[in-house]
């Protein structure tokens, strides 16, 4: 028939059909292997699985002895950053908590006293708590901040604890972490009350 | 052989090394599996079994694995369907282990240790000496590779029991599958060493490997054989390429599916035992068992590479270096076979039979044929 394209069934020879041939071929591949492994693996010159490379050996991860290093952009453990002056960057304004998924961040907002610069432009955070248990890293609370002041580019990877109580992390515990660079403020600027550049508008004048 | 006393000794001394040293040895050859399994497939292999004595971590490269599961074998519940054939149920298990244990009784894994009769031991007479000498072997019976027979078919009653008594459909196809398959290599099986029976003109073990020490291995007499006993023995263990009775993409764990931890484990070690005796068979009938090249019952004789002195040895010097020979021999087919499980995949269980019916009997008579007119013609 025109157009036709017959395809011809590969002939096998009697090499192929005893199987023998093929089966002496497919021992050969994995007595490569697994001289090739184990050479490495008795002499340690296997390659460094740590890395990202492609060349041939034992791709185990003897996690937590070997670990691979986290990108840039990993989220780990939160940490509250702070201003010049050692203080919580954040102003209690619960964007955060509103937008957590898993609902796990509390916030309790108190007034700043009579007199603060801040009285009256913004609030801050009594108690800042997360529960790290129930957090997704999913990273909202990250994005919902209006001024940066939470951020998870600690690079720490949530370790399993003992108890439940000790994943309750405390606005003290979340200030004491670093970032990847140990730094524990950010790169970017904050404008306070009575700086120049300050709106100077507050809460009871509104918007 | 030595009688009374003496013999009873050597014996129970015999019997409670090959057992103690078989069940070992299947563990180690468990870890053996996971380790080089793993290193075929670019892993690590388990190793974090851990003894902790005070402040010391020992992992001894994962073989506490075998250990652990040994353990933890021990402390899992044993239950029993409530619809198996209880005697059987229980029963099965037993017949799938003891059988090939008891298969090592007729191998010989050494020469003879004589102390008596030295003067005989090198002269034409030393094979024919009936006192002053232990055989390394347990029993030399005069049907000797019968008896191998026999008790290698009484394993496919274990499989088979297991399946029908366990009252799960999945079990019963298992056995079902494990019974055919065990009962159509027998057959093969058994064809393929009569060519070696033609050769050697004996059916005992000790007698097949004098011959070999005196002549040739069977390997090169006996070529084809070789290769059809080796691939029958591979199935008779039930392992990969051959384990569709215990097939789990298509029946969960085949004939072993309601076994609990500990009877699981005694068809697992039957298995690798059975690695280990098919092997040692196969060293037996085809690779010159205990021999070691060129090594005589005086010492090493290399007259071939123009060395014309024999390099002498005392005779248990000698009796050392053939038990050893014998046991790297066993290993090395043991390691072959556990490459090739972890080489091959499952055959389907028509190719199964197809394979052993069609293929191996007749390859296997064909060679019963050929062995037979050669042997004609030599013999005129
Ligand atoms: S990372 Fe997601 S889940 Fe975790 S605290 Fe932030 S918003 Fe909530
Ligand atoms: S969104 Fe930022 S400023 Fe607002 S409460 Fe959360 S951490 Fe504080």
């Amino acid at each position: 028939m025109a157009g036709t394209i017959v395809i011809k069934k590969p002939k096998r020879t009697l090499a192929d059909q005893s199987y023998v041939v093929e089966i002496t071929k497919g021992l050969g591949v994995t007595l490569k292997h697994f001289f090739k492994n184990f050479g490495q693996m008795v002499t340690g010159t296997r390659p460094d699985v740590t890395k990202f490379n492609y060349e041939d050996g034992v791709a185990t991860l003897q996690y937590p002895e070997e670990k691979k290093p986290y990108p840039r952009r990993f989220r780990g453990v939160h940490r509250l950053t702070k201003r010049s002056n050692g203080e919580a960057r954040c102003t209690a304004c619960l964007m955060c908590s509103t937008a957590c998924p898993a609902q796990c961040i509390f916030i309790k907002p108190g007034e700043y006293p009579e007199g603060h610069p801040s009285r009256g432009h913004e609030r801050y955070a009594v108690e800042f708590v997360i529960d790290e248990l129930r957090c997704i890293f999913c990273g909202f609370c990250v994005e919902a901040c209006p001024v940066d002041a939470i951020r998870m580019d600690t690079g720490i990877h949530m370790t399993a604890l003992d108890n439940r109580a000790d994943f309750i992390f405390d606005k003290e515990k979340l200030m004491s972490f670093p970032s990847q660079d140990g730094d524990f403020e950010t790169s970017n600027t904050r404008v306070e009350p009575g700086d120049k550049a300050h709106h100077g508008i507050t809460r009871e004048q509104g918007h | 052989m030595e009688t009374g006393a003496t013999f009873w000794i050597a014996s129970a001394v015999k019997v409670i090394a090959i057992v103690l040293g078989l069940v070992n040895l299947g563990a180690l050859l468990l870890w053996v599996e996971r380790r080089q399994s793993a290193m075929i497939q670019d892993r690590m292999g388990p190793n974090r079994a851990n003894l902790q004595i005070g402040g010391l971590n020992i992992r001894a490269a994962g073989l506490l694995h075998s250990a652990a599961d040994g353990i933890k074998m021990l402390w899992k519940e044993d239950f029993t369907p409530p619809g198996a054939d209880k005697f059987l149920y229980h029963l099965a298990p037993v017949i799938s282990l003891v059988p090939p244990l008891c298969l090592f009784a007729v191998i010989p894994f050494g020469p003879s240790v004589y102390w008596a009769n030295r003067a005989q031991v090198f002269g034409s007479e030393a094979w024919n000496t009936t006192t002053g000498f232990i055989p390394l072997q347990i029993a030399m019976p005069d049907s000797g590779i019968l008896v191998v027979f026999a008790l290698a078919s009484s394993g496919v009653l274990g499989a088979a029991l297991a399946g029908s008594s366990s009252d799960n459909k999945f079990s019963l196809m298992g056995g079902l599958r494990a019974a055919s398959q065990m009962v159509s290599y027998e057959v093969t099986m058994g064809f393929s060493v009569v060519g070696a029976f033609m050769v050697y003109q004996t059916v005992r073990l000790e007698q097949m490997v004098q011959w070999q020490v005196d002549h040739a291995w069977g390997i090169f007499t006996q070529p084809l054989a070789f290769l059809l006993f080796f691939t029958a023995a591979v199935a008779e263990t039930k392992r990969v390429p051959f384990d569709a009775p215990e097939g789990e993409s298509e029946i969960v764990a085949g004939y072993f599916t309601e076994y609990q931890p500990m009877k699981m484990g005694m068809f697992a070690l039957g298995e690798l035992v059975e690695v280990m005796t098919s092997s040692a068979l196969l060293t037996t009938i085809f690779l010159g068992g205990w021999q070691f090249p060129f090594l005589k019952l005086d010492g090493f004789h290399l007259e071939m590479f123009g060395v014309a002195k024999p390099i002498l040895m005392s005779h248990l010097t000698v009796v050392v270096i053939s038990a050893i020979t014998f046991a790297l021999k066993v290993a090395i087919l043991a390691l072959l076979q556990m490459q090739i499980r972890w080489t091959l995949p499952r055959f389907r269980y028509d190719q199964i039979m197809k394979l052993g019916w069609r293929i191996l009997l007749p390859l296997s008579l064909g060679n019963i044929l050929v062995t037979g007119i050669v042997l004609l013609f030599i013999n005129g």
